[in-house]
């Protein structure tokens, strides 16, 4: 493996999410388990990587790891392609994606969003054991006792029976 | 104009409802649902932009798509006094696009921007068949969201389609036929 990390929040902005991958904790952690670069797409926050990466968008962490920051991109499918691990937050978008790629995955919802049904899709999935659930504040602790083994692949949903009831609903 | 075509209006809710919804109508057959009218609030560029590029392998000569924007009938923040005004614009707004696409299907999967437009489909169907699809996201697992059980309770939706069997078994009238991922 190439020991990519992505650290994503889509289209959103989720700067707990940021602070807590941005730690020293995190960056150890992960290069203990054999990781060797941390990517993170921080989205509109304001909050910009300042403790792994001190200035610039890239650095390199004492443990090792290579650290860069980005916001934006029109598609982020390449990262996603090349990461050996996602962490992500908990937009469906974002889940599935990783999912669909058979990406190991650890979701953090955002506590702040109004009505949180981000939770109820996590805690779903992590129940059938297709990611590995996380807060902010768990992230560090989560990430130290990583056992990627546990988890079952996720089988994309078959949605031909979808397309078919709508047809039927249309022709009646 | 031949009958196996259906005027189908497909409401973009933005973030994830609108990558959701471009994967419900990539599935559908575009040479029976067109044309197709794409409806977004005016604040959700990128919406309207992700159905271009998902729209941009189409010969719209072939199967035509066209885009209409609406108002948002409450921003965030905003004041309850101002926002029964602003509900009214949206209300007329949904009317306006709704009656001058005249959709045999409608299709919407939340939130609260779809609700203007099927009641306006609702109006529309005293003179013309128009049904309507909810498709729930396949972020609901446990409980249907607002919109979807406004429609549910007010029985308004020809059907509302959920992503999960858990799901479905709490909403008897709702049904499950898959998962778009």
């Amino acid at each position: 493996m190439s020991g990519e990390v992505f650290v994503t929040v889509g289209t959103t902005r989720f700067e707990a999410l940021i602070k807590a991958a941005d730690s020293h904790a995190v960056a150890e952690a992960l290069s203990r388990h054999g990781y060797r670069r941390l990517i993170m797409q921080i989205g509109t926050g304001t909050y910009k990587p300042q403790r792994l990466v001190p200035s610039g968008t890239c650095a390199q962490h004492p443990s090792g790891l290579e650290i860069t920051f980005f916001d934006f991109l029109p598609t982020l499918k390449q990262q996603m392609a090349a990461a050996d691990l996602v962490i992500s937050h908990a937009g469906s978008g974002s889940i599935f994606e990783a999912l669909v790629m058979r990406k190991p995955l650890i979701a953090v919802p955002n506590p702040i969003l109004m009505h949180n049904h981000q939770a109820q899709l996590v805690e779903h999935l992590a129940g059938m054991k297709h990611c590995i659930p996380a807060t902010v504040d768990t992230l560090s602790k989560v990430l130290s006792n990583l056992q990627l083994g546990q988890l079952q692949p996720y089988m994309s949903g078959d949605s031909r029976g979808i397309f078919s009831r709508i047809d039927d609903i249309v022709t009646c | 104009m031949g009958r196996d075509e259906t005027r189908t209006l497909i409401v973009l809710g933005s973030g994830g409802h609108t990558a959701e919804m471009l994967t419900l109508v990539k599935g559908l057959d575009h040479q029976r649902y067109k044309p197709r009218c794409y409806v977004a609030a005016v604040t959700d560029m990128l919406g309207l932009q992700k159905a271009q590029q998902a729209e941009a392998n189409n010969d719209s000569s072939i199967s035509p798509f066209v885009f209409k924007t609406i108002p948002r009938s409450r921003e965030v923040g905003q004041s309850y006094i101002s926002s029964i005004w602003t509900t009214l614009v949206a209300i007329w707004a949904a009317m306006y696009a709704v009656f001058t696409f005249n959709p045999d299907l409608v299709l919407v999967n939340g939130p609260g921007t779809c609700i203007p437009i099927c009641l306006a489909a609702i109006l529309l169907r005293l003179f013309h068949k128009c049904k309507i699809i909810y498709v729930e996201s396949i972020a609901r697992v446990n409980t249907l969201s607002l919109s979807a059980k406004i429609l549910y309770i007010s029985r308004a939706a020809d059907a509302i389609m959920v992503q999960w069997p858990e799901l479905q078994r709490q909403y008897p009238w709702a049904e499950y036929a898959g998962r778009l991922y």
